[in-house]
């Protein structure tokens, strides 16, 4: 051997080795007494991270059933029949059309009541009355104003159908449980009777609840929306998404392109990553202090929600985009290169065309995050009480997952049920754009 | 006047943009023309010449118009104040709020003004702001075709237009980046700025080594209570607030841990691949449902849950119980920490699992002999950043943890956590001087610092497994 | 002189899904000498070699069809525990692969979770008798509780066979075990093997064809999923019989 070798021979052995002395057979007799129940861990471990799978399953499952079943109910409103004879005289004009002055200063809801409690004439005494008229929604006057100044000739109508109160509502949907003593439930026995005189006359209904799809927020739960929360929504995500595409977009072409070696990189790159992990609720603050603090921006307007969680989903985005881009192979950048296009050129005109679905597809999971994000917007002050819906990014307005928000915190028991409506919404929403992200991403996987 | 339609910020923007495709236009045509008159190839393509100018038209007037726009409020509530002190020489700081948000509503038709003076002022405000908005009109227009003029007279053949667009890409390109930069700068600097203004009247010991928490009331008895403008301010250890943060994010990685841990296990080491296919896209559900979700359901399905156990078992829990809330977070937790943990244990190189089965261990032991004391710096990492996402996690804990700041350490009582008094203290009436609302960026900081620490371990931790196999 | 065989081969094939990585092989190792298995990458030698025990379990698109005897038993009997058959035929890999654990937790690793030892002082005894007939008793006596992802590659895989050799297999298959080192631990690990086919029967995977030479008594020479020729070691070099097995001995293909 033509090199050194620093071997030193194999030391003599002077200690007994207890296996090495045992014959073969002992050997294979010792390790198979004791096989039997290594199997049997293994067999332990493989249970456990069933067991754990198992269970994680279980609770989405629980959780989804839960809001299903709390839900569904949601999409029916109960209705009741009343006789109404609207005094004409009160509110049309001279010309016979409807004058909305006189209109505005009449007594919709007495009217209502009143002839609601005509169907009940044994009632008498003013907290029987209460408790009849507790049966109507609180909103019925309004709607039925709505409903006639839309279509005057429903004024011809004798009967018409409004909406029941939330507790009401909430009886017939069987979320109040008559077995209950009378004192811990909302509707009292009294009540009760005069309901199933109702049922029995066939003066209730259930019907599609479209006030849910149409309005805006409002104290009565019968009347309230999601309308406006999802308006709300819709825009603070687009401003997030003029915010914070672009920014990605050309944070990521800088840093995979052009950015020198350095320690400026590297301090962007660590912001970068740490800015993903912030927990959101200091981005609230953030918008808080220096949008809403600083430069006096309007306070829960979806254009300062939309500011705040672009810088949040910013990391986001810029890490997906680096990745579709560096996913590109070289080849192109550098056939691009090699005809005489500047780096810009193959950036922009080669490489970025090739990189979008995969930049679309991080930009719709951005998206996705910053729908169901609550706290910074809580933050902005978009939790507020609002009845209108918006119509500009600087409208006071509320987000989807603010205003589940506001209802789970709220007393009524028809609340509850809305929420869970809500929250199947917005995970209708999320699912969605979860799967055109996953069908984006299977659809121009790796074309080249 | 201008009317409003135009002066808005969205309106005027297009208008700018229409500006600047014209000015693209000439500036193409003009390229041609003179190369043709002076018989001379232009150094870039010709449609640089057009973006050049156009360039020049859009982006200086489009920054003014922001920065006008971003500015003129504070600047206009500067001088309505200045106005408004003038007039009422001795208002207090509450008033004064009270006044210019009247103004606000004044100006703009919501209210009518309780009297004289303040219809003045308000008169003198709403010119200042129709000023405002001619002079951002006049003065943006002005720059762009200023920004024409000069890119216009500036374009000749031998002018390298591609080289300097490129050029002003780039630098665009790095101030994109940098805003990243910017951010983490404007979150430190409203933290700390907010956070010294508190600290220059509270003292910092009491903060942070305090053990009463109840800034909303007045509290007599405490040693860390004080007294401003005459009004007894509430106490401010965050003590009780804190426990209660670290007790909620035990309880959740109680739950998320071994769940996750064992799920991750099965699913690198046991599992088809067909299984894993849709075991991991139904965690990952687990992991896409929106944290106000989750609040809702530990709210009024769990906390009243273990309420009713409570009771049947004799015992007196509230709904809102560091329990429920906890248990609720975990189970949030659990796909993060399953796919990061799965992730370590993947990443164990073949050769270390070939040399444990090649010894005779079976799976089991070289599980948990080999693989997972290999992974453990990495597993580890998963932990920490678990940690600090539960610390960090709102929502759940609004809904369902409850305010009451106590030092305990049983998870059937209700505690409160750092984020839910942020969002106690700074929800409904915001102004920025009072103690209150000033103790929450106090609040806000230490948790920015925590969970910053928190991952920074958790990264350098992992990152020194990465040189160990 | 021709020693008792240890394993022989019946038929054997192996399949990767589809495609067939073994072609109906059948040899007899002989028991204390070093056989190796030599032929250009991608002919088969390491899958062979992993057949012997059973680590192709492993690989789930992996099918192994024929028998594999020793002794009277068939180590193919999917009804065979293999972690049983591990402890009878030890390997060492092509990469060092020591556990991210101390020298010592290394190489007491195998006689504790087969239940061989049963007291502190067995284990040391164990260990110390290990790493000396490994030959690295003497680097790391000192340091046996430092963390083995400290030593030197050549070091490291000597420590793969003390922890290999510390349950006394019968069998020992190392897999291209130098591949990794550098001339002069290869040189140790040579010199090494020499010393341990006493008490082993020894197959050793390798692609150097002067290795081969140096250390085995038998070689067989594997292309392309075949066996194609299998003699005593100075037979094959001197005079191949197949001019495959020419072609390659000679530098032609390979």
């Amino acid at each position: 051997m033509s090199w050194p070798c620093p071997y030193l021979g194999v030391q003599e052995a002077v200690i007994s080795n207890p296996i090495k002395d045992m014959s073969a057979d002992e050997r294979l007799h010792l390790i198979s007494v004791s096989l039997n129940k290594r199997h049997r861990k293994e067999k332990q471990l493989k249970l456990a991270g069933l067991a754990a799978i198992t269970l994680a399953i279980g609770f989405l499952v629980v959780l989804m059933t839960n809001i299903f079943s709390n839900g569904y109910t949601a999409l029916l409103q109960s209705e009741v029949r009343i006789d109404i004879n609207v005094p004409k005289a009160e509110i049309l004009g001279a010309d016979g059309a409807i004058d909305i002055q006189k209109s505005q200063a009449f007594n919709w809801n007495g009217l209502v009541k009143k002839s609601f409690r005509a169907g009940f004439p044994d009632v008498k005494g003013m907290s029987d009355r209460r408790m009849l008229n507790d049966l109507v929604s609180e909103n019925a006057g309004y709607e039925l104003r709505q409903a006639i100044e839309k279509d005057p000739s429903l004024i011809d109508q004798s009967s018409f159908w409004v909406k029941t109160s939330d507790d009401v509502d909430m009886l017939l949907k069987g979320r109040i449980k008559t077995t209950l003593p009378e004192k811990l439930r909302r509707i009292k026995d009294s009540q009760l009777v005069w309901i199933n005189q109702l049922e029995q006359k066939n003066d209730l209904r259930k019907v599609f609840n479209t006030a849910f799809f149409t309005n805006a927020d409002s104290r009565e739960p019968e009347s309230a929306g999601i309308l406006g929360a999802i308006v709300g929504s819709a825009m603070v995500l687009m401003i997030t998404i003029i915010i914070a595409l672009p920014l990605a977009v050309m944070a990521a072409i800088y840093l995979e392109y052009f950015a020198p070696p350095g320690r400026l990189t590297d301090f962007i790159e660590v912001n970068i990553n740490n800015l993903a992990s912030v927990p959101s609720i200091v981005f609230g603050l953030l918008g808080l202090a220096i949008f809403l603090g600083f430069f006096n921006m309007p306070r829960s307007a979806p254009l300062v929600g939309g500011m705040v969680l672009a810088l949040m989903t910013l990391p986001t985005i810029i890490i997906a985009t680096r990745a579709s881009i560096r996913a590109v192979p070289t080849s192109i950048r550098d056939a691009a290169l090699g005809v005489g296009a500047s780096r810009m050129q193959a950036a922009l005109d080669h490489v970025l065309p090739l990189a979008a679905p995969g930049i679309l597809t991080g930009t719709i999971i951005g998206i996705a995050q910053a729908l169901g994000e609550t706290a910074p917007l809580i933050m902005i002050g978009m939790v507020a009480f609002i009845v209108d819906v918006p119509t500009s990014v600087t409208d006071p307005a509320t987000a989807l997952p603010v205003q589940i928000f506001i209802w789970s915190d709220s007393a009524e028991r028809a609340f509850y049920e809305r929420s869970s409506l809500a929250i199947m919404v917005l995970l209708i929403f999320l699912i969605s754009m979860n799967l055109l992200a996953v069908f984006l991403r299977k659809r121009f996987e790796k074309r080249w | 006047m201008v009317p409003a339609t135009i002066t808005n910020v969205f309106s005027l923007t297009v208008v700018l943009f229409l500006t600047a495709v014209i000015v693209f236009f000439i500036g193409k045509s003009y390229i041609v023309s003179l190369s043709q008159s002076q018989g001379m190839r232009p150094h870039s393509l010709r449609h640089y010449y057009g973006i050049y100018a156009a360039a020049w038209t859009f982006i200086p007037a489009i920054i003014v118009l922001l920065m006008w726009t971003a500015l003129t409020q504070p600047v206009i509530a500067r001088l309505s104040q200045s106005l408004l002190l003038d007039a009422y020489p001795d208002m207090n700081s509450a008033m004064l709020q009270l006044r210019l948000a009247q103004l606000q509503n004044i100006s703009t038709g919501l209210i009518v003004a309780p009297d004289d003076t303040m219809r003045l002022i308000a008169d003198a405000h709403a010119e200042l702001r129709t000023y405002a908005n001619d002079l951002k009109f006049v003065i943006s227009l002005l720059v762009a075709f200023a920004g024409a003029g000069f890119a216009i007279r500036q374009i000749k053949p031998e002018q390298k237009a591609r080289i300097k667009w490129e050029g002003f890409l780039r630098r665009l390109f790095f101030v994109a980046a940098a805003v990243a930069i910017l951010t983490t700068i404007g979150i430190v600097s409203s933290l700390l700025f907010e956070s010294i203004r508190f600290f220059s009247q509270y003292s910092m010991i009491d903060f942070f080594f305090g053990t009463h928490w109840s800034p909303l009331k007045a509290f007599s008895s405490s040693g860390g209570q004080s007294e401003i403008d005459g009004v007894v301010q509430g106490s401010f250890g965050m003590l009780p607030v804190m426990a209660g943060t670290l007790l909620v994010a035990f309880i959740a990685m109680l739950v998320a841990v071994p769940i996750g841990l064992f799920a991750a296990i099965y699913m690198a080491e046991f599992a088809s691949e067909r299984t894993r296919n849709i075991v991991k896209p139904t965690l990952e559900v687990l992991a896409g449902v929106p944290t106000v979700v989750y609040g809702f359901f530990a709210a009024l399905t769990v906390g009243p849950f273990i309420r009713d156990l409570g009771f049947f078992a004799g015992m007196d829990i509230s709904a809102q119980s560091a329990l429920a809330a906890g248990g609720v977070m975990g189970i949030m937790i659990i796909p993060f920490i399953s796919s990061l943990s799965d992730d370590v244990i993947t990443a164990v190189p073949r050769s270390l699992r070939d040399g444990a089965l090649g010894i005779g261990s079976t799976r089991g032991e070289m599980i948990t002999k080999v693989v997972l004391p290999a992974a453990f710096p990495g597993l580890t990492g998963a932990f920490l950043l678990g940690i600090s996402r539960a610390i960090g996690e709102t929502m759940i804990v609004v809904m369902a943890a409850g305010v009451s700041a106590q030092l305990t350490a049983n998870p059937l009582d209700s505690v409160t956590t750092v984020t839910v008094q942020i969002v106690m203290l700074l929800t409904g009436d915001t102004e920025f001087d009072s103690l209150k609302t000033l103790s929450a960026f106090a609040l806000g900081i230490t948790l920015f610092v925590v969970t910053l620490m928190l991952n920074v371990v958790a990264l350098s931790v992992s990152r020194r497994a990465g040189g160990r196999y | 002189m021709t020693n008792p065989t240890k394993l022989s081969t019946h038929d054997l094939n192996v399949f990767y899904d589809e495609k067939q990585a073994i072609n109906n092989i059948s040899m007899a190792i002989e028991s204390n000498k070093v056989t190796s298995f030599i032929g250009p990458s991608g002919c088969g030698k390491s899958t062979f070699l992993r057949c012997f025990n059973r680590m192709n379990d492993v690989i789930p698109a992996c099918r192994v069809e024929g028998q594999i005897m020793m002794g009277d038993q068939n180590i193919n009997d999917q009804k065979l525990d293999p972690v049983l058959l591990r402890a009878r035929v030890g390997m060492v890999f092509q990469k060092p692969n020591p556990f991210p654990k101390s020298i010592f937790e290394n190489v007491a690793y195998g006689p504790r979770i087969h239940g061989l030892v049963s007291s502190k002082s067995e284990t040391a005894d164990v260990v110390e008798d290990s790493l000396k007939r490994s030959g690295l008793w003497n680097e790391v006596y000192d340091r046996l509780h430092d963390p083995a992802t400290g030593l030197s590659g050549g070091q490291q895989q000597r420590l793969c066979i003390a922890r290999a050799i510390a349950v006394s297999p019968e069998v020992l298959l190392m897999d291209e075990p130098c591949s990794a080192l550098d001339p002069i631990a290869t040189t140790i690990i040579e010199n090494l093997i020499n010393e341990l086919q006493e008490r082993y029967t020894i197959i050793i995977v390798t692609h150097s064809m002067q290795q081969a030479a140096r250390v085995s008594q038998n070689t067989a020479y594997f292309h392309l999923g075949h066996l194609i020729e299998y003699g005593a070691t100075k037979d094959i070099f001197t005079n191949p019989a197949d001019p495959q097995t020419e072609a390659y001995i000679s530098g032609k293909i390979g």
